[in-house]
């Protein structure tokens, strides 16, 4: 073999075994990452699925000691807060990536965002503090509003990156396509790019959707938590991932039965979300030549 | 076909009162400089190009072709640091005057790309409208006719006439770059620049296009940028060499001509050496 044409100099059963073993390697590497995920979810599976029943999606908490009821106030008061952040948060996230996708070369905009990722690291229970300050200390009451803003301001960050990425995915061939036939910029963003990023802004939206759906410290002293169905936005409203906190810390079974079931049921529906963003970006995506 | 034309340009300057219609117009272009930052990538050209004529742009590649047709109507100043100096009439009117709208300029002098470019979100039908839509026409019956027309003149009309809700998308390379090319058409510019139109077709839609343009300059002022001398000797009526400059880089005209003479008796040594093929 040593002078044949196909002579790389090294031993080849040698490289053989090498390459097997980094393989194997590797594939014990990816095993021990996704251990924790199969065990959270194989440990809340095996908790949680007993305790579920309709009365722990409809019925209000029984007072303590009193058995049954369910929290059906705290699904329904996460729904209203996710509706409450996307409204404050998906706007100005939208808007605010657009504009680094854009006009993203200025130094204002570099610094914007910097702070942006900044803002993604902050640890969530300094958010709730900052919304404390900013909607509980001027309306004297904590309320759904706050919580609104506290999970609005952990949405920003990843609606306004997603935006960004997706809309400079967008081929400059599209912009200039349409400048070129004489349509005003604005209008070239609006009902070329834009449509064009879409894709890419709902997974942005709904991964955020996500992240907050899961949120307890930002809610802790905005949001309140409570144990009757909602009374308008300016009162204190329950949440799932509160209503589990408090659940998990008393001493009761029953209770704890409670918790499991809903965090079981809450960690679906994020599960679900997050399948529904891949359905979404799978069927949706441009197909760019 | 001329009363079609006739009505929907009435109909049109009634819809919108300053609706460019179809006219063809020259181009006179005077000591035209483009820089991106500040580098010049087009120094100092003086070209008078007709209406109703094909002008094919040639030279080798980085000569800065297509930066001097994007500076015809304005859309080399939409790349970040990028300014043109000189002066470039449409008839009479000046386009780099500061009382000038460039989306006004790119409504009448309307461009296609080299790699066809139709919006990815939007059906055959909806990409050929989109031009008037956007630029605010309303009447449904209009931009029917319209869209029929330019797909029509597009040489696209026939095979696609069964399938405008389809997605653009779904067309092959080269209908795509005839769709293009109906939606440029479909806003009624007076001048239409292509840059290098057919480099990513094959063969036979390249001679398509090629027939199009023979077709499109009996209403139109085109401009062609292009690597590929046969088809310049093919479809253009004058031709201009760039040749980018030894020692700064920036793109200049050599000559410009009839098509014929600078094929077969160039002034320019240069020139005669690019279209011979003995460098470029």
């Amino acid at each position: 073999m040593a002078s044949s044409a196909f002579n790389t100099g090294g031993s080849l059963p040698r490289r053989q075994f090498i390459n097997r073993v980094m393989g194997a390697l590797l594939c014990l590497s990816a095993a021990v990452a996704l251990t924790p995920l199969l065990l959270v979810i194989g440990f809340i599976l095996a908790n949680g699925i007993s305790g579920i029943n309709l009365d722990l999606l409809t019925k209000l908490p029984k007072p303590v000691g009193e058995l049954g009821g369910g929290m059906g106030n705290a699904f329904l008061g996460t729904a209203i807060l996710i509706a409450l952040a996307s409204l404050f948060g998906v706007p100005i996230g939208v808007l605010a990536g657009i504009y680094l996708s854009e006009f993203g070369n200025t130094g204002f905009a570099r610094i914007l965002r910097f702070l942006t990722d900044v803002l993604t690291g902050v640890p969530s229970i300094i958010i709730g503090i900052v919304a404390y300050t900013l909607v509980v200390v001027p309306t004297h009451s904590f309320s759904a509003v706050a919580g609104g803003v506290a999970l609005a301001i952990i949405m920003i960050p990843v609606v306004t990156r997603t935006t960004e990425e997706a809309l400079r995915r967008v081929p400059n061939a599209l912009r200039e396509a349409s400048l070129g036939l004489g349509v005003h910029e604005w209008k070239t963003m609006m009902y070329i790019v834009l449509p064009a990023g879409l894709g890419g802004i709902v997974t942005g939206v709904m991964l955020a959707i996500a992240r907050i759906s899961g949120e307890t410290a930002p809610l802790l002293f905005t949001a309140f938590g409570s144990r009757f169905w909602q009374d308008g936005l300016g009162n204190p409203i329950a949440a799932v991932p509160l209503q589990v906190y408090k659940y998990a810390l008393a001493p009761y079974k029953d209770w704890h039965d409670q918790a499991w079931a809903a965090a079981f049921i809450l960690m679906m529906l994020i599960l679900i979300l997050n399948v529904g963003v891949r359905v979404v970006t799978r069927s949706g995506f441009q197909k760019i030549r | 076909m001329d009363i079609t034309l006739t009505t929907l340009q009435a109909v049109a300057v009634e819809e919108r009162e300053e609706t460019v219609t179809r006219v063809s117009k020259g181009l006179v272009v005077e000591k035209l400089g483009a820089y991106y930052g500040n580098f010049l990538a087009v120094a100092d050209v003086d070209m008078t190009i007709r209406p109703n004529k094909v002008t094919a742009i040639i030279g080798p590649s980085g000569c800065g072709k297509s930066t001097f047709i994007r500076c015809l109507n304005r859309l080399h100043e939409v790349v970040r640091d990028a300014r043109v100096v000189g002066k470039v009439m449409l008839d009479d009117e000046d386009l780099y005057d500061p009382r000038m709208d460039p989306v006004a300029v790119r409504r009448s002098i309307g461009m296609v790309f080299q790699r066809p470019n139709p919006f990815p979100t939007m059906s055959i039908y909806d990409n050929v409208a989109s031009g008037l839509r956007l630029n605010g026409v309303r009447n449904r019956g209009l931009i029917a006719e319209k869209v029929e027309l330019s797909l029509r003149q597009a040489a696209l009309w026939d095979e696609v006439k069964d399938k405008l809700k389809k997605p653009a998308l779904a067309l092959s390379g080269g209908q795509q770059q005839r769709l293009c090319i109906a939606r440029t058409i479909a806003v009624d510019p007076s001048v239409v620049l292509m840059d290098e139109p057919c480099s990513a077709l094959d063969p036979i839609s390249t001679l398509k296009i090629e027939d199009l343009i023979a077709e499109l300059k009996q209403e139109l002022t085109i401009v062609i940028v292009t690597h590929n001398m046969q088809q310049a000797a093919r479809v253009s009526d004058y031709t201009a060499f760039f040749l980018g400059n030894e020692k700064v880089g920036a793109g200049e005209l050599i000559e410009y001509g009839p098509t014929r003479a600078i094929f077969t008796n160039p002034a320019d040594p240069r020139t005669e050496n690019y279209i011979t093929g003995r460098f470029g």
